[in-house]
């Protein structure tokens, strides 16, 4: 027992100098530097941005005091921020198929691995190039170094002195109110928003995940204090790939609305709805057998569609809501639809191709479900807070009707907290600690085997 | 072994972020003995209490204006205009005579408003009540609002007609009280005084450029203006007039300097006068009338 303790309290000390040696350090991410505000005066708690970091971003990632130019700004001013995290991280994956005689007797195993290991690098530059245009430019690279453009885009804001004409053109979140990029968990599973990526089992559409950066143009008004917000946006049915590798035709738009209210002490209270409509070829020429990129014909259909809700009860606590119904053609659902996607890890030649005289089977219908996640914070102070989320999605109508009804079903749950020991206008530095563990049924090596996974994960968060 | 390890791991790191942070939170009050955090403030129907605006404070405002108030957030060295102290209970935009203390709506609406060409936002997302907590919080660092009541906010008469006479005569007490000295006499704040302004606290100071399309601090409407050159903006060399223009010279005035600026929607119709009648610069060496 006193061993015990011992050893509990020196966790306890070296947690206290860990955390209580960091000095009062100066550093910040660009746009805190320009403007002289500290991180939490935009950020819940960074990367998640408040009502006021809302309309920041909304008005062309400027404060409208006539100093957003950049002529303003001391020469040496220099619009960067990185971002990176080292971390601890514990991986439980259940039901991973392996070979059978590799010390396992059924073809399937538990993988369990820890260690340290590393985020990828993100180059965040954006700001003012004059008043009212603006950029954003995020070359992001993966943990072992490679690199690809996760957001370019240049914005036009107020247009003929409007606050309800803003447009981007380029490479960019869509109008999400939950945004995945600005998650605040950073595990494999509860580092992005279940709802915003669910595919079904065996699904080939992999152009309605509206966590993902997109190509396109957006249309964004909002008045003057963001209470009200409406979006639409243009999108190319690429999933963010570049390069047209489906084919010609195939758009998706994304539309957004949502109103806030002002409930007194309470807080500010936001309700909206989104909807993503889109279609994407299935069909594509071949060469050699293999699809050609950018040949993509025979569009189908898919959509997403939901409600969000913020929901503020006083200045500690709030809640996030974000449903989805979505459901995709019939073809998608039999794998047919990214067969030209470089980025699918998949050879060309091993996806379905919707090539003439393709039957589907008798047993296929078109899929279709329904997710919602749950996000809540408690925030002590703007340097510390706590996450929880539970995201379900639940299959209504598999893609054959020989799938067990739940096949595919998710449910997905984080805790966490991060703590902010310094909070400038100069730097963020965040000690994060989180767990998540998803359920997902039916998608084991055996039929009608669940996999359950977890990740614990403890790690600095720090961007300068 | 791995597993409770695990465990205490994450106890440990819970309880010193805990700790931590009940430490830093006790920063942004470690002047209470000046027990003012009982300030009240009101505006319209709601009443802010100081103490439920320590977060938002903490949250928004610290990094510039600092944690006593004064103006000295850690920001302040590299911001201009600097930031307001607020323990000396002076203030810009006021309805209230010069010398005065502002009301509660003043201040509430100096956070909605923001202050244009400063780094003071427009804290127009808060809540109404955030805000008026804010003014409570702002008042308490003063002990002014201690022993003085707010001045009584000055009459705004009635707005009268535009007419050509009217900014003509406008042009007239803008040469007669000076106000190209500093705003230049195309109001282009290029005047023969601006480049030695100081504030309060002698740090220098730059007068409005009526001409580059940047709103006054204060407001922009028409009262907004007026109330401007009758209220002083207190801290900066901008004074009172007062004592010299009358209330409808003030108008006049008013309808002048709209003139000076670029084209808006407040100005359209001066702009338009000042087009019909040829209006040139004032000549700073014409004889006084």
């Amino acid at each position: 027992m006193s061993s015990r303790r011992s050893h509990f309290s020196g966790w306890l000390l070296f947690a206290l100098f860990l955390l209580g040696a960091l000095p009062q350090a100066n550093a910040l991410p660009a746009f805190a530097r320009k403007y002289g505000l500290r991180c939490s005066a935009c950020h819940e708690a960074w990367p998640m941005l408040n009502y006021f970091g809302q309309k920041f971003k909304d008005n062309g990632y400027q404060l409208m005091n006539d100093r957003d130019a950049p002529i303003w700004q001391n020469p040496s001013y220099w619009p960067v921020t990185f971002r990176m995290t080292p971390i601890w991280h514990r991986v439980s994956t259940g039901r991973v198929a392996v070979d059978v005689g590799a010390g396992m007797n059924n073809g399937e195993a538990r993988i369990e691995s820890s260690g340290f290991d590393l985020s990828g690098l993100d180059f965040h530059t954006g700001g003012t190039l004059e008043k009212n245009i603006s950029f954003y430019l995020l070359p992001s690279s993966d943990s072992t170094g490679t690199f690809h453009f996760e957001t370019v885009m240049t914005r036009l804001d107020n247009l003929w002195g409007s606050s309800w004409l803003n447009v981007k053109l380029g490479k960019f979140e869509l109008d999400n109110l939950l945004s995945e990029k600005r998650i605040l968990t950073l595990t494999g599973n509860g580092g992005i928003y279940q709802t915003y990526h669910f595919i079904p089992v065996g699904d080939g559409n992999i152009f309605g995940q509206i966590g993902d950066n997109q190509l396109g143009l957006e249309w964004l008004g909002h008045s003057v204090d963001d209470r009200t917000r409406v979006s639409a946006a243009l999108l190319s049915s690429s999933d963010g790939n570049t390069g047209l590798i489906t084919g010609a035709n195939s758009y998706t738009g994304f539309f957004t609305a949502s109103q806030a209210f002002d409930t007194g002490k309470l807080g500010v209270q936001r309700v909206g709805f989104y909807a993503m409509v889109g279609d994407a070829a299935t069909t594509y020429r071949t060469s050699g057998g293999i699809p050609i990129a950018g040949s993509g014909i025979g569009n189908k259909s898919f959509s997403r569609e939901g409600f969000v809700g913020q929901f503020y009860f006083g200045s500690h606590f709030d809640l996030t809501v974000v449903t989805q119904h979505g459901s995709d053609n019939v073809w998608f659902g039999q794998g047919f639809g990214n067969a030209s996607d470089p980025n699918n890890g998949t050879p060309f030649n091993d996806l379905p191709n919707n090539t003439p005289g393709t039957v589907l089977p008798a047993t296929a219908r078109a899929p279709s479900w329904n997710g919602a996640t749950f996000e809540a914070h408690y925030v002590y102070n703007p340097q510390l807070i706590f996450i929880g989320r539970y995201e379900l999605e639940r299959m209504s109508q598999q893609a054959n009707t020989t799938n067990a009804g739940n096949l595919g079903n998710i449910s997905s749950y984080t805790i966490g907290y991060r703590y902010y020991p310094i909070m400038t206008s100069r730097a963020g530095f965040a000690w994060h600690n989180e767990y998540n563990w998803m359920h997902q049924d039916g998608t084991g090596p055996l039929p009608g085997e669940n996999v359950n996974s977890s990740e614990l994960l403890l790690g600095f968060d720090f961007d300068f | 072994m791995p597993t409770k390890l695990l465990t205490w791991s994450w106890l440990v790191g819970v309880l010193a972020a805990l700790l931590l942070a009940a430490t830093s939170q006790a920063q942004i009050t470690s002047y209470e003995e000046k027990g003012r955090l009982n300030t009240d403030s009101h505006v319209g129907k709601l009443t802010g209490h100081a103490q439920n605006a320590a977060a938002d404070y903490r949250r928004y405002c610290v990094g510039c204006h600092g944690e006593l108030g004064d103006g000295n957030g850690e920001n302040a060295p590299w911001l201009d205009p600097k930031p307001r102290d607020f323990t000396l209970g002076i203030f810009k935009c006021r309805s209230t005579p010069t010398g005065t203390l502002p009301t509660d709506q003043d201040l509430y609406d100096t956070i909605g408003r923001g202050l244009d060409r400063s780094n003071m936002p427009i804290w127009n997302t808060l809540t109404k009540q955030e805000r008026v907590d804010l003014v409570a919080w702002v008042k308490h660092f003063s002990p002014r609002f201690q022993k003085e009541k707010p001045g009584a906010p000055i009459e705004i008469p009635a707005e009268p007609e535009v007419t050509p006479e009217r900014v003509k005569a406008g042009q007239d007490v803008f040469a007669r009280v000076q106000c190209w000295k500093c705003h230049g006499v195309e109001g282009m704040a290029n005047g023969p005084s601006a480049s030695t302004l100081t504030d309060d606290l002698n740090r220098p100071i730059l007068p409005y450029n009526f001409t580059d399309g940047s709103r006054p601090k204060c407001g922009t409407s028409d009262q907004d203006i007026y109330r401007i050159f009758m209220t002083g903006l207190d801290g900066t060399p901008m004074p009172s007039f007062s004592d010299n223009i009358k209330p409808d010279e003030a108008w006049d005035l008013v309808f002048y300097l709209r003139t000076l600026q670029p084209h808006n929607t407040f100005n359209m119709k001066e702009r338009q006068i000042a087009k019909q009648l040829g209006l040139k610069p004032v000549n700073p060496n014409a004889p006084a009338q």
